[in-house]
């Protein structure tokens, strides 16, 4: 602010004018610096409290670096197994399907293999007496002997020991693990493995031309259905990614949040006509009413959702209940707090022509607050689309639960993956609903 | 209508009054039709919803329903004072060596003789998880909300980023990241703070920059017409403004967060989510209701602390939610 050009005059009356701009009380101004040394002071405490740097030591960050590869690559698997005789090929857990037969794996002698990481540049070689890492264009020799494998001479950083086996690191390609007996070969690429079809399908290993053809022109591959019927039945129930079943369970989470909220805004509505002070006269309605709501709402969402799973079993239902009880509580109370903020006169005018209560009600307050209660329920299913999802994970059912099982076998995570992508689609066009209606409601003013 | 008698209600109308008249009775057809055509929709998707639900449900309603009193009448401690026992982790006479009745088992020791109840720590932690997300959120929603303000930044490349990024941190599901967390780091409380701090940025960074889109411009039209580069224009033109919403936001957050600590402690997070769902699980009827009690005794203090704390900032208007 150097422009500001002020003679030493307007300077000191700008200050006389403006004392309390210029000398805050020392309060006020060791404000600042004290919210700050408090908050930093909380930090250090936590810091000590959830013993972070032991957490940070004991932590297996090689696992997170494979966990978050997982999200979004696979890894192939064959292993090379020595044999008396020479060198076995084999598959664990292919996802390749039966007998995969890889470009990326060449069979270069009767008993010799090579298998390739992004190019001839890095590869390994494998044959009954010789195993040789290729890394960056330089051939390593790696020795195996009976006792384990050893580190060739001059080896990269990349080639490590340890127990016998030596790792070649080829970066996010993969891997090489070289044993006394066999050669484990973990090869890594990018993208979800058999997302439409698993090896079972008729349908493996076809690119979506040949699927078309297939299904358009091509013989059947099982008598009794035509292709379109089984390759939609392959697609849904394709073993790995349950494409059929984790439909759905974010069926049964989107169902969990609309009945939730639904039966939860039909009930908070008259209820709340009973707890406002404006509406009715019974001191001890509106009292009882109100303690009511603050008790539905306080005791967690999560309380009601272990409540009822223990009581109807796990699945959608103990999930509607949950949101439900929460939400007729939240929702009751801020629809009170809307009508006793109503403004009367329109009340008063429809009361001056003779109506009945009901009738006062229906034209006096209904349309004054009603945007307002189909605001808050909207806003509250779209965020119960949210909720729903961890309060399944407690065993309300829906996608939180099977989120929570594809996460316990730590292999799944490309299905995890899957599931949030998802998940965040239903959100966003929930959310994108949702606030249509909204801003049509409350552009509309209230009817 | 100056006459003081007024038109039958059968009288003609002139064409004029005729025609508004039409078109009116036209609009109320119109508005008619959507309200049955809407509440018909409505009906249709909850009965499909029911029958969908019920059918999907390990135990359908009606055939659940008497169990689950059942449920009730037995989910009931030996006598009450069981429940206070188990809340202060006081010896229980009806100690039998099980899991059920080592109520003094989980005391943590301050010093000598003094000890704090399993469930008050637990409890503990479960605030200070919310307490320290709150804290990171703030934080970066804080520095970020600016970003994604219309009436600040001037690029619409950049408001959309930031904008689509709170979405992100507000949509993604939070058991994901602490689930993640709790396979690298064992189980524990960082998992809940990264996760319930990721939602939580996402959340405020909306409602701030919403707030900051609603702040009066003229002090930063006033330090603009003084040359005033960006970082002062935020910094004496909107902060003073916005930051009595933002810490009443952050507050309100708070208590929403002791809540959403609470969920993700009973998925892996620690806290007294975690012993809860054991408590519950192994039908541990009087464990059970003391922690119900300390739930309900906490979050209705910290909500009436928060809120009278708003009221003081930003008076009446104090009562929104967030999501």
């Amino acid at each position: 602010m150097s422009t500001l050009a002020m003679s030493a005059h307007d300077a000191a009356g700008l200050r006389a004018r403006h004392p309390q701009v210029f000398h805050r009380p020392l309060r006020q101004r060791l404000m600042a610096p004290l919210a700050a040394l408090v908050t930093f002071a909380y930090l250090v405490f936590c810091f000590f409290f959830f013993d972070v740097p032991a957490v940070i030591n004991n932590a297996q960050w090689d696992r997170a670096s494979i966990y978050l590869a997982d999200w979004y690559s696979w890894e192939a698997t064959p292993r090379f197994r020595f044999k008396d005789d020479g060198v076995d090929l084999e598959w664990t857990r292919s996802l390749l399907g039966d007998k995969p037969n890889p470009d990326w794996i060449e069979k270069t002698g009767p008993q010799s293999y090579v298998s390739r990481f992004d190019g001839p540049d890095n590869s390994i070689e494998i044959s009954p007496d010789s195993v040789v890492a290729i890394v960056g264009g330089t051939r390593y020799a790696i020795p195996v002997m009976a006792e384990g494998a050893a580190l060739p001479a001059g080896a990269p950083a990349s080639m490590s020991l340890k127990g016998g086996r030596v790792t070649v690191d080829y970066g996010f390609a993969g891997s090489a693990e070289v044993r006394n007996t066999q050669v484990y070969v973990r090869h890594r690429f990018f993208g979800w493995p058999n997302f439409f079809f698993d090896p079972r399908s008729s349908f493996f290993g076809m690119d979506a031309g040949q699927v078309w053809q297939a299904v358009t022109v091509g013989e059947r591959f099982n008598p009794d259905m035509p292709n379109i019927k089984l390759m939609a039945l392959d697609f849904l129930y394709n073993a790995e990614w349950q494409h059929l079943d984790v439909y759905d369970k974010l069926l049964q989470t989107i169902v969990m949040a609309f009945v939730g909220t639904l039966f939860a805004a039909l009930l908070a509505f008259p209820l709340s006509f009973i707890a406002a002070r404006n509406i009715s006269a019974n001191r001890a309605g509106n009292w009882f009413m109100k303690r009511a709501f603050d008790l539905l709402r306080s005791v967690d969402m999560l309380i009601w959702a272990l409540f009822f799973v223990r009581g109807f079993g796990p699945g959608p239902i103990p999930g509607i209940a949950a949101i439900f009880f929460t939400d007729t509580g939240t929702l009751g109370k801020t629809n009170t707090e809307a009508l006793e903020n109503v403004d009367d006169r329109q009340r008063e005018g429809v009361k001056s022509v003779g109506a009945s209560p009901a009738v006062v009600h229906r034209y006096g307050v209904v349309p004054q607050v009603m945007p307002v209660f189909l605001s808050q329920a909207l806003y509250f299913w779209e965020s119960n689309t949210r909720s729903a999802t961890i309060i399944g994970a407690v065993g309300a059912g829906g996608i939180g639960l099977k989120l929570i099982e594809a996460m316990r076998t730590n292999q799944d995570w490309e299905n995890v993956a899957y599931m949030v992508l998802l998940i965040l689609i239903v959100v966003f066009i929930f959310d994108n609903i949702s606030s249509a209606i909204r801003s049509r409601l409350i552009g509309s003013g209230g009817h | 209508m100056s006459s003081t008698t007024l038109p039958r209600r059968d009288a003609p109308l002139s064409n004029e009054l005729r025609a508004v008249h039409e078109h009116y009775r036209g609009l109320l057809r119109t508005r008619r039709l959507y309200t049955v055509l809407g509440g018909l929709g409505l009906l249709v998707a909850l009965g499909a919803s029911l029958w969908f639900a019920d059918s999907s449900n390990a135990g359908e309603f009606f055939d659940r329903l008497p169990y689950f009193f059942d449920f009730f009448i037995h989910f009931q401690p030996d006598e009450p004072m069981e429940i206070v026992r188990a809340l202060f982790d006081l010896p229980s006479p009806f100690a039998d060596g099980s899991f059920k009745y080592d109520y003094e088992v989980g005391r943590v020791y301050l010093s000598g003789d003094l000890y704090l109840p399993e469930y008050f720590y637990q409890m503990l932690v479960t605030i200070n998880i919310a307490v320290i997300s709150t804290l990171i959120g703030l934080v970066f929603a804080f520095a970020l909300s600016f970003f994604a303000a219309s009436n600040v930044t001037g690029s619409r490349a950049v408001r959309f980023a930031a904008r689509r990024f709170f979405e992100v941190l507000r949509a993604f599901p939070e058991i994901v990241i602490a689930g993640m967390l709790v396979a690298i780091l064992s189980i524990g409380p960082i998992g809940a703070i990264v996760a319930v701090s990721v939602h939580t940025i996402g959340a405020l960074g909306k409602l701030f920059y919403e707030v900051v889109e609603n702040a009066d411009t003229r002090p930063d039209e006033g330090l603009r017409s003084l040359g005033a580069n960006w970082l002062e224009r935020v910094r004496y033109g909107f902060v003073p403004q916005v930051l009595p919403n933002f810490v009443s936001y952050a507050l309100l957050r708070m208590e929403i967060n002791v809540r959403a600590s609470t969920i993700i402690g009973a998925v892996g997070g620690g806290g007294i989510g975690e012993v809860f769902r054991l408590s519950i699980g192994r039908d541990h009827a009087a464990k059970t209701y003391a922690i119900i009690l300390l739930l309900f005794v906490t979050i209705i203090g910290i909500d009436w602390i928060s809120g009278a704390l708003r009221k003081r900032l930003v008076g009446q208007s104090a009562f929104q939610f967030g999501g």
